[in-house]
């Protein structure tokens, strides 16, 4: 039991990658959850978006379907690109409108 | 141990680390930094995995690009020294607890199940093929994800410059 | 040689970018460039056809490139292919596009000299060279109905091209919709086709229906098809019933009537029915033929009785593309298409010297300070002979040409046309046509004299204009003396007298029919034989029904020896039928644009009493109903609505709690949510 688990470790191929999108899926999360500061909570989901991409790209490398999960790798980080661009203009616009951009502190939708 | 499995664990230790690094360091340029890492080294993961091509992308997207917009976004939203430098946290404490247990659920689960592992040979260079896709295959996709781009240019140039606001 | 005909198509495209813009900065407005750009393509494709007809005469050269590829092509999906194709056909259009085009560039620079839109005129003379040499080189259907629809942007651009008269204005519209009409037809010609055999190329069709696979498996819909697919020529060649558009489309600059309304556009449609020839069944043909010859009758007849120069032009025109199509339809390929060739060049003469004409009665008039003459109608001209000696000596030759008169190239194509008819009609009983083709030899000769004697011979209208008439300058004239020359026999063939013996009817063969064995028309083999045994009575008589027409205009228009007038109101009503065109616009106004109106008119007459009816006493009845209704509604419903209402209120004022506002908390409540699916699925 203990050799075959050293054994494990010693070769790393799929699972790894996929515990390693995981963990780094978990901190993204946390990021966003805690964090009161709008530019921390989207560094937060560039690294959720990271470990799906690592997801997919492990796939791609151990499984018949070779580059397919490349070019949604390389799609979503086109689409990350966007949302960066576009969510930092819209931090930009809070910052104006409340000179913060702390969100706890902009609750306007609150019942 | 191969030399692949080394460089696979430093390169994990370097991104899962600095990601840590992120969640629980004060100063919001650190973080940025320490995301630059995270990047880097998921980039380099992509290289083990045999994706050249994406591991550049990663490198001049990410890096070359959605950090240094961060960094804008850092600079541009800090009142000089004030506070917004401290990243305040909530409730850092709970939640970390039961995102660990979350994380430590999936992996038991990607542990325990078995998948089909199909190991290819290993490709000279993705690039042509992932061209030929993208000419083809994805040739839709590959329009719309254009046409995507341009919209996000110029809704983000349309909302950053509305500065003047009837307050 | 491919490379040759690539550069070819994209040096007059380079031109038009380059005129439209960049062209008033440069230097005399970029006119120039423009031409000589279409020198350099001219020389191209001289070299070109020498060099085809002289080493390779059986060949085909062809390459392609898949432009989109849709799915798998081996199972199901398709390959959209670009290319182009040489072979002799190619070759000899090529030259011709390129000589008629290069002369009216020539021509223009004197012509359009003070035109306030100089540059763009020479742009869109580029887009439209570009655009036919497309139609001549592309190798599958999709490319040539994209330069068909180009070559019909750029004929709408020049006939538009004084689009501050409303006439023009018109003018191009019509053109365009009702050419419109005819792409459609061959829009739905080609998708049949093409669902049948997913491909585009002329190629990959001809051999697949060569295999004996119909579309649809059915010959009605391979007929159909060809039928349709002419449509398109229909409407781009103004055949019967589509020809109402190019008398109008002389609104535009002389130089492109002579360009694109005579010479190369027009003949498209000659040049579609030619590439598709081979899949074409007998009664698609035969269709073909009779189309051709009633709108050579009918355009014959109206030219006899108008008064504007480039109106009798312009139905001679349509006159003699019903010539073209009605040989293509007997099977007379090489004659039709030799008429095609020649009379683009003698066509285009015919054009350039009218404009020539018109340049200097307007510029007569102008230093008269007469704006109210017409510089284009025929009453007003005469005795311009002596005054312009270089353009009437040209225009005589080309009037020749047209007429069919020996030692030109009209006669050479035009018999062996009316032998075609004569021969296709002695195989299959067909006797109508051959009568239509002499009848109308005889009539063209007759109008083409009473024009060339009314303007160039007798006295000028006004005496005191004929000092200011002067012979146009040498960029004008040049290209007529280069015409001129063209029409004569020799370049066509050393034999004045039969054409079959030149290089012309050795480099164009007729092609194989494809189609199958029972549908196919009379083999070239037997029609060669049937032509050949009733080639002299035919010459004979085509000089004499020419001669005939010439003494009739000479008797009456310069002896004077009947008068015109008389003649017309001896056959009244066939004179008025002649003088208004046969009524088409008319006719077309009453039935289609009338009709119209009146069916808008009947089915508003139904709206308003029928509809309307309905939906009035429908309302009637709800009304009532609505009475009973609203009791109900009041008591009953109501109380259930705000039974509901109050217990939403409760509801919300406990929900609204958890609205805290915050992105995070939100956020918290979808992990969560995600997190409880995780357990449930596990």
């Amino acid at each position: 039991m203990e050799n075959s688990f050293l054994q494990w470790l010693a070769q790393p191929e799929l699972t790894h990658y996929l515990m390693l999108g995981a963990m780094l899926f978990c901190i993204g999360i946390t990021l966003v959850l805690t964090r009161r500061n709008v530019i921390m909570v989207l560094m937060g989901i560039e690294l959720i978006l990271n470990s799906a991409n690592i997801n997919f790209i492990a796939f791609s490398r151990y499984s018949v379907i070779t580059l397919d999960g490349h070019l949604t790798a390389l799609f979503l980080i086109i689409l990350a690109a966007a949302e960066a661009a576009v969510a930092l203009a819209i931090v930009l616009n809070i910052y104006n409108r409340f000179k913060t951009i702390d969100i706890d502190e902009i609750s306007l939708l609150k019942g | 141990m191969e030399f692949t499995a080394i460089l696979f664990y430093v390169f994990s230790i370097t991104t899962l680390g600095s990601a840590l690094f992120m969640v629980f360091c004060k100063n919001i340029v650190h973080a940025a930094f320490a995301l630059m890492f995270t990047l880097l080294g998921v980039a380099a993961l992509y290289v083990l995995l045999f994706a050249d091509f994406l591991a550049a992308t990663q490198v001049l997207v990410y890096v070359g690009g959605i950090l240094i917009l961060i960094l804008f976004g850092v600079m541009l939203t800090t009142q000089g020294f004030s506070s917004n430098l401290k990243a305040l946290t909530t409730n850092l404490l709970p939640v970390s607890v039961v995102m660990a247990f979350v994380a430590a659920g999936m992996m038991y689960v990607f542990y325990t199940s078995s998948w089909p592992v199909v190991v290819m040979d290993e490709p000279d260079s993705t690039i042509t093929g992932l061209g030929m896709l993208l000419l083809h295959e994805y040739m839709l996709p590959f329009q719309i994800t254009g046409v995507l781009l341009l919209i996000a240019i110029i809704g983000a140039l349309l909302m950053a410059t509305r500065i003047k606001h009837p307050n | 040689m491919l490379q040759l005909s690539l550069l070819i198509l994209l040096i007059p495209f380079a031109g038009f970018l380059i005129l439209i813009f960049f062209g008033k900065r440069l230097p005399r407005q970029g006119d120039w460039l423009g031409t000589s750009f279409l020198g350099i393509t001219l020389l191209m494709s001289v070299f070109l056809l020498i060099s085809k007809i002289a080493s390779i005469p059986g060949d085909t050269l062809s390459y392609s490139f898949s432009w989109v590829i849709i799915g798998n092509p081996d199972a199901g999906g398709f390959s959209v292919d670009l290319g182009v194709m040489i072979d002799n056909l190619t070759v000899v259009m090529l030259v011709v596009v390129m000589l008629v085009s290069f002369l009216v560039h020539l021509f223009s620079i004197g012509y359009m000299k003070d035109d306030p839109r100089y540059s763009r005129y020479f742009s869109y003379l580029g887009l439209f060279t570009f655009s036919m040499t497309g139609i001549v080189l592309t190798d599958n259907l999709l490319m040539m109905y994209i330069f068909w629809e180009l070559v019909g942007i750029s004929s709408y651009l020049l006939i538009g091209f004084w689009y501050e008269k409303k006439s023009a204005s018109n003018a191009a519209n019509k053109a365009f919709i009702v050419n419109r009409i005819g792409d459609a037809g061959m829009f739905i010609g080609i998708m049949i086709l093409f669902i049948h055999f997913s491909t585009f190329s002329f190629d990959a069709i001809f051999s697949g229906i060569q295999a004996g696979d119909l579309p649809f498996q059915s010959t009605a819909w391979l007929t159909a098809a060809g039928i349709l697919i002419f449509c398109g020529a229909v409407g781009k060649s103004a055949q019967f019933p589509l020809h109402v558009w190019l008398p109008d489309a002389m609104e535009g600059p002389t130089p492109v009537s002579a360009l694109i309304h005579a010479a190369t556009m027009v003949a498209a449609g000659g040049y579609l029915i030619a590439r598709m020839f081979p899949i074409l069944t007998a009664e698609a043909l035969l269709v073909i033929a009779y189309i051709g010859a009633i709108t050579a009758l009918i355009a014959a007849t109206i030219a006899l009785t108008q008064h504007d120069i480039k109106k009798i032009l312009a139905y001679s025109t349509i006159s003699q593309l019903g010539y073209m199509v009605m040989a293509l339809g007997v099977g007379a390929f090489t004659a039709g298409f030799m008429h095609l060739v020649t009379h683009a060049a003698f066509k285009a003469g015919l054009f350039l010297g009218a404009g020539s004409v018109i340049f200097a009665m307007h510029h007569a008039l102008h230093q008269k300070h007469d704006h109210k003459t017409d510089a284009q109608d025929l009453r007003n001209m005469g005795g311009l002979k002596s005054r312009m000696p270089l353009t009437y000596w040209t225009f005589l030759i080309f009037t020749l040409a047209i007429s069919g008169v020996p030692l030109t190239s009209g006669f050479l194509s035009k018999d062996e046309i009316l032998a075609g008819t004569l021969a296709f009609s002695s195989l299959n009983g067909h006797y109508l046509l051959p009568v239509i083709g002499f009848v109308v030899a005889g009539l063209t000769a007759f109008y083409m004299f009473r024009l060339f004697i009314l303007t160039f011979h007798g006295k000028h209208a006004d005496e005191s204009r004929v000092s200011d008439l002067k012979e146009s300058p040498f960029t004008m004239t040049i290209p007529l003396m280069i015409l001129a020359g063209l029409s004569t026999f020799v370049f066509y063939s050393f034999n004045p007298f039969a054409a079959s013996g030149g290089w012309f009817f050795s480099a164009i063969e007729r092609p194989l029919s494809l189609v199958p064995e029972a549908l196919q028309p009379a083999s070239a083999e037997v029609f060669a034989q049937a032509v050949s045994a009733l080639h002299t009575p035919a010459l004979i008589l085509s000089i004499i029904i020419a001669g005939a027409g010439i003494f009739g205009a000479v008797w009456v228009y310069q002896w004077k020896k009947t008068s015109a007038v008389q003649i017309s109101e001896k056959f009244g009503a066939l004179y008025r039928g002649s003088f208004n065109k046969w009524y088409f616009d008319e006719m077309y106004q009453a039935v289609f644009i009338n009709g119209t109106f009146i069916i808008t008119k009947v089915l508003r007459w139904f709206d308003e009493t029928i509809v309307d009816g309905i939906v009035n006493g429908a309302a009637y009845v709800f009304e009532r109903f609505s009475v009973v209704n609203r009791w109900f509604d009041e008591h009953i419903i109501d109380g259930l609505v705000n039974l509901t209402a109050l217990g939403t209120g409760v509801l919300g004022k406990v929900l609204r709690k958890l609205q805290t506002g915050k992105i995070q908390h939100y956020l918290a409540f979808v992990v969560l949510g995600m997190l409880v699916f995780y357990f449930i699925i596990i």
